[in-house]
């Protein structure tokens, strides 16, 4: 009785004050009823066809989530938007399936063209039948190739470029990050050429069929892949940095670098160790998605690049929860958003959405809790 | 530093016209070096000027946001697309029964086509302004480019493809795109006359010979286009140096002083913003219409984007005379200078054939023969250049980060100072004065 008339006020309180948070809640609210609609009243969309398009937005967010924990903590970090990351994605994740083409094909063909993904048209990933289950030890070593890959690229840019630049400031810093992406991208392209090509044998993964009320769920080995190898690397990053005093060290930089400086901290490790641990997780992320995907071009991380961007945003920078949160939540609006609209939009439903969170909170969803 | 007027190197139009002459001459000197036909190294650098034109518009845009009012905008080309598909949708004639396949247009002329391609961009960049300048700097960039990729999956959707307006069958033809189908005025009333075929006959006649009308065609529409530079340059001059102008550079140096002085500081900027974007609508309208020939959204790939941005770097931001020197040099020396350079090397040495791979090429090292790599990178130096284009940009930013001509002081009154300055007093106010 008491309860009812404050809560009444609070809410009125919202509606004029922050009108964009109540609009989008209620738009977000309304949405929810239609959904609910469609499948149980309308019967226009399945539970198949929204388990289907869960589990594919889930996929996407996990490597977008992953690929964004290193560009959230280098954005803290070091305060600036680093347009290059997408292309230590692509660079990571070439240099990775390069090995593992020479070890599933070795022997098979020249060695130089297994090791550049098969750069002369000659060497096609189906043809050596590479999967999950087909050729276990290719994609493990593949994987880890590709974030020690991701981590050289990083930590060498950062020497060349950035490490001069500390005190440069954001967008000096973000236009020289322009300049390596550009370098870095097409390096790409002249090394390993601008084909596009499929990187996987459908014979060497299982499927299964899982059981919907009204129809399947398929699910491959390649989901799990991804699903157990992006948890497990988050699990890992989330203990590194809660029990280690670098998870402190890189918290404290963030908040405020001065006075980490004059605490002690040797900030230029700690920026090294942001590279490592971003650079890795990013290069395998990078493996991941063409491992999901199957097929593999310069382009595809620049691509990614905005929609990490976006979940990054979407969490607040500097959150390592927040990039994974964001990253899934990302992935599930692209897939989910093809209930109302195009399929072509789904990209640009991902960016409505950042733009959306930019409005209503641009600190981020979990703003606050910065790197870890 | 020198103002923005002077004598010779300190006059900005002599700098601007002593680099083109410059560029002309290296290309024409090293064409005829190499033995390419006269006809053909003319075309290279016509083509070269109408390049220039559609840059040095985009940057001298470009620096109006960022040089002036510090806008963060990395969306050029959505506006640049918004301009080039709003001129189609108006001036292609409409879809007629025996071209079934093409997608028709209201069929208005070209200069209202043009117009409504302002308009539009204007009312986009409004629309982007009203969220985006309230936010940080890198948060604008990223909006704005979030923007710009939204409005290109709209252009490449095949939901907006065909669509009725106003009683007219219309549409953005998705991923096909739109044709330019039909006459500009610079081609029905200088190109298709009389005195102008004649003309290009006398110039044929006293020439090479050749069919020079081609070439001859593009060198008109370039021409216009600089005149439409010097426009550009006219008016973002005389936006500097008026209140308005002096208000954005306020805003630039300190938004606070700026707002403590009683300026609106939000509604200066969203003006400066949309009459940027504007500017970058009607350079879209004018790239569909005179480079293109035809759109469609790969067209406006966000990598277009940080070409104008490499441009305005180069050039330094916060200089008109350096927006057009940066689309010069840009154009001239990093994405059309090195093809020229390899047609004019191929001539005078046989490369052979590249190797397949790198990894061949790298492997002939071994034996000390440096032409498989030189003949790869050849085949491949479209991909070079581009990785040279991102060095150039990191190396810019690293050691001259103000560009050629960025950061000039500039005299904040609106009436010369010089002659009222004490002897001696060399120092602009802008620099605090003397210390004692």
């Amino acid at each position: 009785m008491v309860d009812l008339p404050a809560r009444g006020r609070g809410l009125a309180t919202v509606a004029t004050r922050r009108p964009l948070v109540a609009v989008t809640a209620v738009v977000g609210g309304v949405m929810a009823l239609h959904l609910v609609w469609m499948l149980l009243v309308a019967d226009s969309v399945q539970f198949a066809r929204l388990g289907t398009l869960l589990w594919d937005g889930l996929m996407r967010g996990l490597v977008i989530g992953l690929a964004g924990i290193g560009l959230s903590m280098t954005y803290s970090i070091l305060n600036f938007a680093n347009f290059a990351h997408g292309d230590y994605i692509t660079s990571g994740a070439f240099v990775g399936w390069g090995v593992t083409y020479l070890i599933a094909g070795f022997g098979t063909a020249n060695w130089g063209d297994l090791l550049l993904v098969g750069a002369a048209g000659d060497v096609y990933g189906p043809q050596l039948g590479i999967g999950i289950t087909a050729s276990p030890v290719a994609i493990l070593v593949g994987l880890v190739i590709a974030a020690l890959a991701a981590v050289g690229i990083a930590l060498l840019v950062d020497r060349v470029v950035y490490r001069s630049m500390r005190d440069a400031g954001g967008i000096p810093l973000l236009i020289a990050s322009v300049g390596v992406a550009f370098a870095l991208r097409y390096l790409v392209a002249f090394v390993y050429t601008q084909s596009n090509r499929g990187t996987t044998s459908a014979s060497g993964v299982p499927q299964w069929s899982v059981p919907m009320i009204d129809g399947t769920l398929g699910v491959t080995g390649h989901d799990l892949t991804l699903l157990v190898s992006s948890v497990g690397l988050m699990l890992g990053v989330h203990v590194l940095l809660q029990r280690t005093k670098l998870g402190k060290a890189m918290r404290a930089m963030a908040d405020n670098k001065q006075l980490a400086l004059v605490t002690g901290i040797p900030t230029e490790r700690v920026v090294r160790w942001t590279w490592i641990i971003g650079g890795g997780l990013t290069g395998a992320a990078g493996y991941l998605l063409v491992l999901w995907r199957g097929t593999l071009t310069f382009q595809f991380g620049w691509l990614l690049l905005l929609l990490i961007f976006a979940a990054v945003i979407l969490g607040g920078i500097g959150s390592v929860y927040g990039a994974i949160f964001g990253g899934i939540i990302i992935g599930l609006t692209m897939s989910l958003s093809q209930l109302w609209i195009p399929t072509d939009f789904a990209r640009a439903a991902a960016f409505a959405i950042m733009i959306l969170i930019l409005l209503v909170r641009p600190e981020g969803l979990f703003a606050g809790r910065t790197t870890a | 530093m020198s103002g923005e007027t002077g004598s010779g190197w300190g006059n900005d139009v002599v700098k601007i016209v002593v680099t083109f002459a410059v560029m002309y001459a290296v290309y024409f000197v090293l064409g005829l070096i190499a033995g390419l036909p006269l006809q053909g190294i003319f075309a290279t650098v016509v083509q070269l000027t109408l390049l220039i034109a559609l840059y040095a518009m985009l940057t001298l845009a470009l620096n109006l946001h960022w040089g002036y009012a510090g806008l963060f905008n990395i969306g050029i080309v959505g506006f640049m697309a918004v301009g080039a598909y709003t001129m189609l949708i108006i001036s292609k004639p409409p879809a007629s029964a025996s071209a079934a396949a093409v997608i028709g247009g209201f069929g208005l002329p070209f200069s209202v086509g043009v117009v409504g391609a302002v308009v539009a961009t204007a009312l986009v960049g409004f629309v982007v302004a009203l969220p985006a300048l309230r936010l940080r700097a890198d948060y604008l960039a990223i909006t704005t480019i979030a923007f710009a990729e939204i409005i290109r999956f709209t252009f490449q959707s095949g939901t907006f493809s065909e669509f009725d307006l106003f009683g007219t069958t219309v549409g953005t033809g998705g991923g096909r795109g739109l044709l330019v189908n039909f006459e500009d005025p610079i081609t029905t009333y200088v190109l298709d006359s009389g005195a102008f075929a004649a003309a290009v006959d006398w110039i044929e006649a006293a020439t090479i010979g050749g069919n020079l009308q081609p070439v001859m065609d593009t060198a008109v529409v370039a021409t216009v286009l600089m005149a439409v530079v010097a426009g550009y340059y006219w008016l973002f001059r005389r936006t500097g140096e008026s209140p308005f102008g002096r208000v954005l550079k306020a805003i630039n140096e300190d938004e606070d002083v700026a707002r403590a002085l009683g300026k609106d500081t939000s509604r200066f900027k969203v003006k400066s913003f949309m009459l940027g974007c504007a500017l970058m609508g009607l350079a879209g309208a004018f790239y569909a219409m005179y480079f293109l020939g035809s759109v469609n959204p790969t067209a406006f790939k966000p990598q277009f984007t940080f070409f104008v941005w490499v441009a305005l770097i180069i050039g330094g931001a916060g200089s008109n005379t350096g927006s057009v020197l940066g689309a010069a040099i840009f154009v001239g020396v990093l994405l059309r200078g090195p093809l020229f350079v390899k047609n004019v090397i191929e001539t005078f040495v046989d490369i052979g054939s590249a190797p397949p791979t790198i990894i061949d090429a790298v492997a002939a090292l071994g034996t000390l023969d440096v032409t498989p790599v030189i003949a790869y990178t050849f085949e491949n130096i479209s991909l070079f250049r581009i990785i040279a284009l991102g060095v150039v940009l990191v190396w810019l930013m690293k050691r001259r980060p103000s560009g050629l001509l960025g950061h000039r002081k500039e005299t904040a009154a609106a009436i010369p100072l010089g002659r009222l300055r004490p002897v001696g007093d060399a120092e602009p106010a802008a620099d605090g004065g003397g210390s004692e």
